[in-house]
């Protein structure tokens, strides 16, 4: 029985492959760094999008343990990069908003370390599959595309829709403001006219223009 | 990942079972190994940040509805003397609040230093998860930043498979057609929620149309009414005044 549970805390260990997406605020004149523990040899991917907030770009960074930048782009909107971890180590990945302002960005990214686990331990080309276990992969892979088609396509769509509501609110604040401005300059308009009038009474001369 | 356990006892135990009871204890041994290690396993070492004592860090979940998202953080303080990052401390919590679309707070609850949230939603849209630390005891830190590793999965991802298949005692093509079940279920879901997204859209753009138009127009009635109320009092002004 040890026998067995050794086995499969081995096996446990070889199961650290992971894809972490998360979506955070960055606010202005910020920077936000993540980290993560890769091991050599693995083939990683590193894909972001800008969801809102100004021009839609951002600045990222990718460093490997010994501090060698992998991928540097500045004023970015979107970017897959896939590299392959060259030694043992914490890998940092950072995402600057420090040229802007006041423009809080939203950032969406997508960190693959190695390939998704498969469903079954035996996978790893020990025993055949069958046609229709094969088919089934294949279903499975091309339905992880989709989903992550979706994602993306998520992601422009929320980024034309906030711009949209942006437009809508500030159309209707500037309209108040505006004919609140017309109203008050035409006021004040006829007001400083009345005044150059009323203090001279003494002049006989006509004002002409 | 648990489901290797079940998988390996059950392939390499060929030999006959002296007795039921046996096979039993066998079998109540493997699934307390399955859960065991799945639980292990949420907490393996994930991607991590670095997070200040009074710090918020909010992360936005848009998904459609009946959704469930499961949450994995654990938390590791910086020891000066040792120069390195504890694995685990005592009385340093996080505070974990949930807030759906409406702005409503659906999950807000604190944890140990190492915790696991679940919840579903029930409206669509974005969901915001933010996380602060609750250290009371300020020189815990002192000044230093508390390492935080997060793992959030959505919608198919949080399906346990080892799980499904011991519950429900699938084969193995069994589970996989599950597995593209849920798939293709959680695209379904998606592909609503983007009918729904595509509608507000398409609501907001004409309320801007309605609006710009009626401004225009309005600014226009105002403009030549403004106009006609100057000339006609600077004109009774001037009368008053005897300069016309």
């Amino acid at each position: 029985m040890l026998f067995w549970f050794l086995l499969l805390c081995v096996q446990l260990m070889l199961g650290w492959i992971r894809a972490s997406e998360l979506t955070f605020e960055l606010p202005d004149n910020a920077k936000q760094c993540f980290y993560e523990d890769i091991s050599i040899g693995t083939k990683c991917t590193l894909e972001f999008q800008v969801v809102t907030g100004g021009h839609y770009d951002v600045d990222c960074r990718l460093e490997d343990p010994d501090g060698t930048v992998l991928y540097k782009e500045m004023k970015k909107q979107y970017d897959s990069f896939t590299f392959t971890a060259s030694r043992n180590g914490t890998f940092k990945f950072c995402f600057s908003n420090e040229f802007s302002t006041f423009t809080h960005k939203t950032v969406y990214f997508d960190f693959q370390v190695g390939d998704d686990p498969p469903l079954f331990p035996n996978e790893n080309g020990v025993t055949a599959l069958t046609q229709m276990e094969s088919a089934c992969v294949s279903i499975h892979e091309a339905l992880k595309s989709v989903i992550d088609y979706q994602t993306h396509f998520r992601l422009r769509e929320t980024q034309g829709r906030s711009r949209a509501e942006d437009l809508n609110t500030r159309v209707a604040f500037w309209s108040i403001g505006e004919a609140f401005i017309l109203l008050v300059v035409s006021i004040s308009q006829v007001l400083l006219l009345r005044s150059f009038f009323s203090d001279k009474k003494t002049t006989t001369t006509r004002v002409g223009s | 990942m648990g489901y290797v356990a079940l998988e390996s006892l059950r392939m390499r135990s060929a030999r006959p079972t002296g007795s039921v009871q046996m096979a039993a204890v066998r079998m109540q041994f493997t699934l307390y190994l399955v859960f065991l290690l799945n639980i292990y396993n949420s907490f393996v070492s994930s991607l991590y940040f670095h997070i200040g004592e009074t710090e918020k860090k909010c992360f936005i979940e848009e998904i459609p509805d009946e959704t469930m998202i499961i949450g994995n953080y654990r938390t590791q303080l910086y020891d000066k003397q040792r120069e390195e990052y504890l694995p685990a401390t005592q009385g340093l919590g996080m505070f974990v609040e949930v807030k759906d679309p409406d702005e409503k707070v659906i999950l807000s609850r604190q944890y140990g230093s190492e915790g696991r949230f679940i919840f579903t939603s029930h409206t669509p849209g974005e969901h915001q998860i933010c996380l602060h630390s609750n250290s009371s005891k300020f020189a815990l830190f002192a000044g230093g930043m508390l390492r935080v590793h997060l793992d959030i999965q959505v919608g198919e991802h949080t399906n346990n498979y080892a799980e499904i298949a011991a519950k429900d005692k699938l084969t193995e093509l069994q589970l996989r057609v599950r597995q593209l079940m849920e798939q293709v279920d959680q695209i379904q879901k998606e592909q609503n929620y983007q009918r729904y997204r595509e509608e507000r859209f398409r609501q907001t753009s004409e309320s801007t149309n309605q609006r710009v138009l009626w401004w225009s127009i309005v600014q226009t009635l105002i403009l030549v009414a403004i106009g006609f109320w100057q000339m006609r009092h600077l004109k009774s002004f001037f009368e008053a005044k005897k300069l016309v």
